[in-house]
């Protein structure tokens, strides 16, 4: 892999109070595509989100980006499960992550009206954004991720309680991203979104990948039991 | 009875007639209040939210001690205050005993405790939720203490409101530190206890007016604050 921002677990492992939340993992992903990260309550989907990001403390082993650790964190965003909105207004969101890296006035100006524009909330420039609705702080969240031009996108369950509208308009603007060259990781629980979106899939069990493979395959004809169970909608224990 | 509505008809005249004593006592503890009230909120503010987001070895024990500091009698911080800048103490030398920045001294030290308090607690909530984004985005340490006073502005003008009231309202530790000096170190509180002990009840009713009317306005616009705190509003 020779692309930008390639990265690589080797032997990783997490473990939080003596038990092992995640790993060892042993684990490639390329630059570009659409990562989603598949895997029952508490498998450690967060978690691996969390690490490759660069946010939590890993207790053995390494996650080497392509480039340096520094450079890969300013690369990329994540938005959490719970967006996480500043008590400001939706413009003042928005601008949030480029002034805080000290991007000019006139550029910012420019930039929140053409992602407040994209995101549909053009017309809310000015309320405050923890009074938004669910969908449109995600949206917020989004765009507010989106607006540096990330190599990376780390996204955490972005449709959980959305609606089927709120989901597409999410959906389009992860699309787009995409296309435009951002590499997105993201999880999720909806098997159909799953298939909208990924060109590959992680599936975590127990903390440990169990199965990598390109989307269509995966979801058609999973190599392993647990897997197929998964996507049957099984309940794994 | 009698004397008390006299003590009120003479009150409601120096009032109305602005009387040049109750203006200039009025106006000095205003001054000196305000001062220290500036003082301590650019000494708290930061220190508590410090507090909050800094993850050090003995964060436990700062922060009991904060909260001790908070129940300190002001008539003891008065005492210490006199000891040390009284003429043989260390810092006799810059003659301030007896002086309003003594009793700006005093209360700086009775009410930054109490405002840093506040504001830890507030910046803590705050911290917990903007924890995550603001790692995400790799802030300096500086630009995530601005992030959080800004937002947190509403709260810690009520911490701030909150220091004020206790410090205008002090009586025991300026007493010491200040003398109640007529025409020097004399305030609201001083003087009325001053002006009740001389049996001068218009005076006295006359100043606890304003204090009272100095309490409730700040007292109302806590109130208003963290009303439009709750409800979101900007
Ligand atoms: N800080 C922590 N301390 C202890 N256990 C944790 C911590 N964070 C996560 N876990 C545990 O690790 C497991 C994986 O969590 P998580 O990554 O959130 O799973 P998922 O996102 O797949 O639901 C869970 O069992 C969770 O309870
Ligand atoms: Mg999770």
């Amino acid at each position: 892999m020779t692309s930008l921002m390639s990265v690589k677990l080797s032997d990783l492992v997490v473990k939080r109070r003596g038990s092992t939340i995640l790993g060892p993992i042993d684990l490639e992903l390329g630059s570009e595509g659409f990562t989603v990260v598949l895997g029952p309550n508490g498998a450690g989907k967060t978690t691996l989100l969390k690490v490759l990001h660069g946010v939590e403390r890993v207790t053995r082993g390494s996650v080497d980006w392509s480039i340096p650790a520094e450079a890969a964190r300013e690369a990329q965003s994540y938005v959490f499960q719970n967006p996480i909105m500043l008590r400001r207004t939706v413009a003042q969101n928005l601008a949030y992550p480029l002034k805080v890296h000290g991007v000019d006035k006139a550029t910012v100006e420019i930039l929140i009206r053409e992602w407040a524009e994209r995101i549909g909330l053009a017309d809310a420039m000015d309320r405050p954004a923890p009074r938004l609705s669910g969908g449109e702080k995600q949206k917020l969240a989004l765009g507010r991720a989106l607006i540096r031009k990330p190599k990376v996108l780390f996204l955490d369950e972005p449709c959980a309680n959305l609606d089927g509208r709120a989901t597409r308009d999410i959906e389009d603007l992860l699309l787009q991203a995409s296309k435009d060259g951002t590499k997105i990781i993201m999880t999720t629980h909806d098997l159909g979104q799953c298939r909208r979106l990924a060109s590959d899939v992680v599936f975590l069990l127990n903390g440990k990948v169990h199965e990598v493979g390109v989307a269509e395959s995966f979801m058609a004809s999973p190599r392993t039991p647990e897997a197929r169970s998964f996507l049957n909608g099984d309940i794994l224990v | 009875m009698n004397e008390i509505w006299a003590g009120l008809r003479a009150a409601f005249w120096l009032i109305v007639t602005f009387d040049a004593d109750l203006i200039e006592i009025s106006l000095r503890s205003l001054r000196v209040s305000l001062t220290a009230l500036l003082i301590a909120s650019a000494i708290a503010l930061p220190f508590g939210t410090w507090l909050a987001i800094r993850r050090f070895r003995h964060r436990r024990l700062a922060i009991a001690t904060l909260n001790a500091l908070m129940g300190l009698p002001p008539v003891v911080v008065g005492l210490i205050v006199y000891l040390l800048l009284s003429r043989s103490g260390p810092f006799g030398v810059f003659g301030l005993l007896f002086t309003p920045t003594a009793m700006i001294i005093a209360q700086v030290i009775i009410i930054t405790p109490l405002i840093a308090s506040i504001t830890h607690q507030a910046m803590r909530e705050l911290w917990a939720e903007y924890h995550d984004l603001l790692i995400s985005l790799n802030t300096s340490r500086r630009q995530r203490m601005l992030t959080l006073i800004w937002d947190g502005r509403r709260t810690l003008l009520t911490a701030s409101l909150a220091g004020f009231g206790r410090a205008i309202g002090e009586v025991g530790a300026i007493m010491i530190v200040g003398g109640n000096i007529d025409h020097a170190t004399r305030v609201l509180t001083t003087a009325i206890a001053l002006e009740t002990g001389k049996g001068d009840f218009a005076l006295a009713l006359g100043l606890g007016f304003v204090l009272i009317a100095l309490a409730l306005a700040v007292n109302f616009t806590m109130h208003a604050l963290s009303k439009t705190e709750r409800e979101g509003r900007w």
